[in-house]
């Protein structure tokens, strides 16, 4: 079991990661005051749930690897996030999209794995929901405004779920790890938490005058550790500090 | 009043409460296009480290306040009336303003 918790911890960890450094991009460059801070704290808010996942998954393996040294020191073959978290954060429309999309999944997603066995992964998934509604709230209420909004934003909003919709195919993506895992009560199962999540989806765009588009979904690749050229340069900024002075501390 | 910007949100005044039966007191203003909105960024300015167990905005336009200019005439007759102070009484420590 140790090693399929490894890998699970460190999937739900690397989504956190990945678009909590997406979000922080927007730090200084929000398109209001107000709203630079309301997302740069969501990113504090996810960069603190991956830290929680990723120091589990260290003390899961036992190899002597803090969260820090899972953060910064693996190679981006040796990333478990979903590739919509790591696409570029495009603009406002873009960035409130895939927030929505991933906030909907993860509250559906957490609020069943508040429900594990594991104490600890029980615990860590309880208090990220707590932190998830809100960030729901706040990505909803921007779907809402901007997607019944004006001709230009509406636009850029549908462009934005153009985009972004064949991704999320990858959020029920299951395999060996989650069906181990399962087994013993400590992760759900994925399959079933589709439905309320993508009825929840499709009410806020409805409401948003937005249409989901039809197509087929994307293939998975993020969970076992395949990803879009875009992983690459994000970690690239991400690891650098940590990387040029090992050990550093202030 | 200052017209507001053209390209701004309306202002509004944000109201915080430190803990339960603690006065809402005066924490900032926030822009915001509408009310839930303004509540959020209000919660994201001011009480994102936990300084707040409620909050209350309200749009800064519908606040009237006291001019300036009138300053004297409105607070200076309150000052130079000693039997207006209840300053012969002992006030019993612990209270809200201690």
């Amino acid at each position: 079991m140790s090693s399929a918790l490894f890998q699970y911890a460190l999937r739900l960890g690397d989504d956190r990661l990945i678009l909590g450094h997406r979000l922080s991009e927007w730090c200084g460059h929000g398109p209001v005051l107000e709203e630079d801070i309301a997302i740069a704290n969501i990113a504090l808010d996810l960069i603190g749930q991956a830290t929680l996942f990723l120091k589990l998954a260290g003390e899961v393996e036992g190899q002597g690897r803090d969260e820090d040294a899972l953060a910064y020191w693996r190679e981006e073959t040796e990333f478990r996030n979903l590739q919509l978290c790591e696409l570029p954060r495009g603009d406002f429309g873009f960035t409130v999209v895939r927030q929505f999309l991933f906030d909907a999944w993860s509250f559906h997603l957490l609020e069943a794995l508040g429900r594990s066995s594991h104490g600890k992964l029980a615990a860590i998934a309880a208090k990220a929901h707590k932190e998830t509604r809100y960030h729901l709230r706040h990505s909803s209420e921007w779907m809402l405004r901007l997607g019944d909004g004006t001709e230009e934003s509406r636009g850029r909003m549908q462009a934005a779920l153009d985009e972004l919709w064949p991704w999320t195919g990858e959020f029920s993506y299951q395999d060996e790890v989650d069906r181990a895992l399962h087994a013993e009560g400590v992760v759900p199962d994925l399959a079933p938490l589709v439905a309320p999540w993508e009825v929840m989806a499709r009410d806020v765009m409805a409401r948003a005058t937005l249409a989901i588009p039809p197509g087929p979904m994307r293939m998975a690749g993020g969970r076992f550790g395949r990803h879009t050229e875009h992983l690459g340069h994000l970690l690239a900024e991400m690891q650098i500090v940590a990387r040029s002075h090992p050990g550093a501390r202030w | 009043m200052t017209a507001p910007h053209p390209d701004q949100w309306p202002l509004w005044e944000v109201f915080t409460q430190a803990k339960g039966g603690a006065p809402h007191e005066h924490a900032g203003s926030v822009h915001a296009p509408d009310a839930e909105l303004a509540l959020q960024n209000a919660r994201d300015t001011y009480a994102r480290r936990g300084e707040a167990v409620s909050i209350w905005v309200v749009p800064s336009a519908a606040i009237t306040a006291s001019s300036p200019e009138e300053a004297g005439p409105f607070f200076d007759p309150g000052n130079d009336k000693p039997y207006r102070h209840p300053q012969f009484y002992k006030v019993p420590k612990g209270g809200p303003r201690d």
